[in-house]
């Protein structure tokens, strides 16, 4: 963000839902999406803590520029983070974005990680 | 003194992702008291309302979650029966030195069947801020943020769960005030070694030693409202609440830690006396008993953990 100007705004869109939510470069992706979805209709992303810490809110970024901030690489390997995945309660945008949601039940980590470390 | 052996859960040592931001929950939100921080970066915490020195214990790591559970026994006598006890059941037993925590005694460790670590301790230093007992004022120092008085039980999710409550029950006499049974077996078990509702809880789950959330006693129902006061003045990120659990009848809001811990503000709950018989809950009915008012589970209840 430039001093003294307003923070820049981009759009985030989900693939496979209708959802574009309007970002600020200073807000997390997940917090946008929530303001862009009227209650009680689901968020196309799993919520959970908001904190970086659960991951509930994991996702593939498709397209897009954006910074990240710590996240539990309980849910998000450095090699996955490299890959494009991220939580998106942990990421803000610097430019448009698609994101696709990639959130991974208890069984399936347990059984990636298992594999993850059979490969090392 | 009637009730001997294992008095109450006394410790519990959170990792979290940043040590600042988690002070800063604990202490300013939460209203813990901020002991010490020592040399290997591990920071000590205490309730105002506890006697001894610490409670709470964060250690920063890269992952979430809780490294272990502790539960202070009657005496150092008490320790060495359980470790016979454990042993014998089958679990490997490893000891932790006296001082390897500031102020706290010997400990010994083991891993039962859901993946968690449970520690059982005799000796901690009082706090030197500890409640006063000469014609006490409730309290000592004004209470801040949430006012959390006690470190008061956690719930924690991993596999095995019937084993837990036989190893639990047999080996470190809980009890088990209350139960949700699933046509396929038990589900989730809410046990206790006093006369709480509740001091550990477990519900089954296929990843081992994950923690569901850590929670702390408020007052009352009043207390619980100002804490959802703070949560909104401070953006802290609920999870659901207030409201009220049918299991333990606590009056709740489950929020979270800056790492994505969850923690609850927990009131009230009846008392859990050892001849009382367990009360079950059947698959139909499961979502009144965690959430009393909403009557069903919200999707985080069952797959966010740390
Ligand atoms: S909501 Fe928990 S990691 Fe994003
Ligand atoms: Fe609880």
């Amino acid at each position: 963000m430039a001093d003294g100007n307003e923070p820049r705004v981009f759009r985030i869109r989900v693939r496979g839902s209708d959802v574009v939510a309007s970002c600020a470069e200073t807000e997390k992706a997940l917090i946008a999406l929530e303001q862009a979805v009227a209650f009680p209709r689901p968020l196309p992303v799993n919520v959970g803590c908001r904190k970086g810490g659960c991951g509930a809110c994991r996702v593939k970024v498709l397209s897009g520029d954006y910074t990240t901030i710590k996240m539990s690489r309980a849910h998000v390997t450095e090699q996955e983070e490299a890959e494009g995945y991220a939580l998106a309660c942990r990421i803000m945008p610097l430019s448009d974005m698609e994101i696709e949601p990639a959130f991974l039940s208890p069984r399936e980590r347990m059984e990636m990680r298992q594999a993850q470390k059979f490969a090392d | 003194m009637s009730q001997e052996g294992l008095l109450r859960p006394g410790i519990a040592q959170l990792r979290v992702l940043d040590m600042d931001e988690a002070v800063k929950h604990y202490v300013e939100y939460l209203g813990l008291e901020f002991v010490s921080k020592e040399d290997d970066g591990r920071v000590y915490l205490r309730a105002y309302d506890e006697f001894h020195r610490h409670s709470v214990v964060l250690r920063e790591a890269d992952q979430a979650g809780l490294d272990f559970f502790a539960f202070k026994a009657d005496g150092q006598e008490a320790v060495d029966g359980f470790r016979k006890r454990i042993e014998d059941f089958g679990y490997t037993v490893d000891d932790v030195p006296a001082g390897e925590m500031p102020g706290t005694g010997a400990r010994i460790g083991f891993t039962v069947a859901s993946g968690h670590r449970i520690e059982l301790y005799a000796d901690m230093d009082l706090s030197e801020d500890a409640p006063e007992t000469n014609s006490p004022m409730i309290w000592k120092t004004m209470p801040r943020g949430m006012r959390a008085q006690r470190m008061d039980h956690c719930l924690l999710y991993g596999p095995n769960i019937e084993e837990v409550e036989k190893f639990f029950t047999e080996v470190l006499d809980f009890h088990v005030p209350e139960r949700v049974d699933m046509p396929d077996g038990a589900f989730a078990i809410w046990m206790t070694v006093s006369n709480k509702a509740h001091d550990i809880a477990f519900v089954k789950h296929d990843e081992p030693g994950k923690l569901h959330h850590l929670a702390f006693f408020l007052q009352d129902w009043n207390d619980i409202g100002h804490a959802a006061d703070i949560m909104t003045h401070y953006d802290i990120s609920r999870d659901l609440g207030p409201t009220r659990h049918g299991i333990t009848r606590g009056q709740t809001i489950y929020f979270f830690d800056p790492s994505g811990n969850r923690n609850e503000v927990f009131s009230g709950g009846y008392t859990a006396y050892k001849d009382h018989p367990t009360r079950v809950w059947d698959h139909n009915s499961v979502g009144r008993g965690i959430f009393y008012y909403e009557r069903q589970l919200n999707d985080a209840f069952l797959s966010v953990v740390t």
